[in-house]
């Protein structure tokens, strides 16, 4: 499934909850299902500090795709977490870098990787385009 | 004397609406408290028919407003009772007011291997600017302990206090926590061994009446937006003599006697600590909100918020594997609390879309976070505009926390 598939697909699940209650239920499922950092990379070097919640994050090379990892500390934080690793996880370094994530704002959680919410969330998503830079450079 | 709290709601337009289609229910008061309308309406009516730069101006509107800027010191003189009306600064908030007193203070008095003692329960805005003065003139920082209930250890704090010691600084109550300190005793403590005191009171001075000359510390501070008042103004008491000697913290117009490129000499108190254009606007509208609660009357007041705080205390008491932080007997109406295996983070989001605001994280006190060895709490602070029904509608919230990440 290319990126945006993978948006649109989420796009798609998200449009039958019309309750706030409901979004985050379904994200306390999704949490579930995050591929979860080995813990042997939950240290602090895959660390990313935000005032509220804690993500670590951790990538590899997985042929010509990258693979991301990650957990959190909060529940719903690692419900986001998932969609994002969803999204990216087993896309090409290029196409990481050059689509542009649309479905955050689209299901109505953009406040939760806005600047001002230090989640982690918006560290998190710098730091796996970061990731998606070095592997696509070193190529 | 019971509080018409139907009536007070009316008075702060912002309580009245909706968040998430749902009432919104105001619980972070700790950060900031909502404004009156007589509150909004004064800084409206300046700007439309009053504004103009004070101080020096010849002309009708400054004078006019040098004259109500003057008033709105004398009558924080009088709300806080302090002695002289020059002891009374004004600036931009707590934490200018404190940065300001351990720039100004250090500077004089604080020198190498001396000491300044605070306490585990400040916000950062207390800790921070004292560890950077320790920085700069390699002093030392002790810091007062506290017991599991969060309240300061006097045995500890009297064993702190050594010749070296040249400053106390410390909260009259914890914002993280809501639990009082005993300052008098601190006060008292520190001036029998001819040391001064700071006391932050930006989370005490809301909820019932502080008296300058009976607590006889030498500096106050707090911050109007936390008392009903505008953003952007905040009070530095201090006694006269301690100003007077303490050289100023920043410089430029309005401070100064005279200036040449030699020379420049500074003006009197209060000017000496308030360089530039002050904000005036705000400093009248902080006299409104003042006359707004001294018209419901702070014992009224504190005692309402007490009410609250035991209802939402004991309610909350009754759920199974919450836990409240800060245990003291003395408190005012802010209750932190964690749920066992719940996220603070996680259970904040589901509250909000409740359309309750509360507070979560470390409240700006991460080394008393640390002390409890606790990421973080949710926080409820409660002010005389909410009720019970309220607290009822917090207490199913967090229920409905429990169910989702059971």
């Amino acid at each position: 499934m290319t990126l945006n598939e993978q948006q649109d697909e989420i796009i798609e699940e998200f449009s039958v909850f019309d309750d706030w209650m409901d979004k985050y239920n379904y994200l306390i499922e999704l949490s579930k299902d995050l591929p979860v950092i080995d813990p042997k990379y939950k240290t602090q070097e895959y660390l990313i500090e935000g005032c509220q919640s804690k993500v670590w994050l951790f990538a590899e090379m997985e042929g010509d795709v990258v693979k991301y990892s990650a957990d959190s500390d909060a529940i719903i934080t690692k419900g986001i977490a998932a969609l994002l690793v969803r999204v990216l996880s087993g896309q090409k370094p290029v196409d990481i870098l050059n689509n542009k994530l649309y479905f955050i704002d689209n299901i109505g959680l953009q406040q939760n990787l806005s600047p001002t919410r230090s989640n982690g969330l918006l560290a998190m998503l710098k730091q796996m385009k970061l990731y998606a830079m070095a592997y696509n450079a070193s190529r | 004397m019971s509080l018409d709290i139907q009536k007070i709601r009316n008075d702060f337009p912002i309580l009245n609406q909706k968040i998430y289609n749902k009432p919104l229910i105001y619980f972070d008061n700790g950060a900031t408290t909502q404004k009156p309308q007589v509150v909004i309406d004064e800084e409206f009516k300046i700007y439309s028919h009053e504004n103009s730069n004070i101080h020096r101006g010849v002309h009708y509107l400054s004078e006019q407003l040098t004259q109500r800027y003057e008033d709105a010191r004398k009558i924080v003189q009088k709300f806080i009772n302090a002695k002289h009306d020059y002891e009374v600064i004004f600036t931009s908030g707590t934490t200018e007011s404190i940065n300001t007193i351990a720039f100004s203070f250090g500077e004089k008095y604080i020198f190498e291997g001396d000491e300044i003692i605070i306490s585990t329960v400040e916000h950062h805005a207390n800790i921070v600017p004292w560890q950077m003065l320790c920085e700069r003139k390699k002093a030392t920082l002790k810091v007062i302990p506290i017991n599991d209930k969060g309240e300061l250890l006097l045995d500890e704090y009297q064993k702190l206090i050594s010749p070296k010691t040249k400053i106390v600084a410390v909260n009259q109550v914890s914002n993280a926590l809501g639990t009082v300190n005993d300052v008098k005793k601190l006060i008292d403590i520190a001036h029998q061994n001819n040391i001064p005191v700071l006391i932050d009171g930006a989370q005490s001075i809301q909820h019932g009446n502080i008296d300058m000359q009976e607590l006889d510390c030498d500096f106050f501070v707090f911050s109007g937006h936390k008392i009903y008042g505008p953003n952007g103004i905040g009070v530095l008491y201090g006694k006269e003599k301690w100003l007077n000697e303490m050289p100023p913290f920043m410089t430029g117009g309005e401070m100064i006697k005279k200036v040449t490129f030699e020379k420049t000499t500074f003006n009197e108190l209060p000017f000496k600590f308030e360089a530039g254009t002050p904000n005036y606007v705000s400093a009248i509208g902080l006299v409104a909100a003042i006359n707004y609660i001294q018209e419901i009357g702070l014992e009224n007041i504190a005692a309402y918020e007490k009410e609250l705080l035991d209802y939402a205390t004991k309610k909350l008491e009754s759920i199974d594997g919450l836990r409240i932080i800060g245990t003291s007997e003395e408190k005012v109406s802010v209750i932190s609390f964690i749920l066992d295996n719940i996220h603070h983070y996680d259970a904040g989001m589901v509250i909000d879309k409740m359309g309750i605001a509360v507070r979560t994280g470390h409240h700006c006190a991460e080394p008393l976070m640390n002390r409890f060895n606790i990421e973080g709490t949710i926080r409820a602070s409660f002010s005389f505009y909410n009720t019970k029904e309220e607290i009822d509608k917090l207490f199913e919230a967090i229920l409905t926390v429990k169910q989702m990440f059971a």
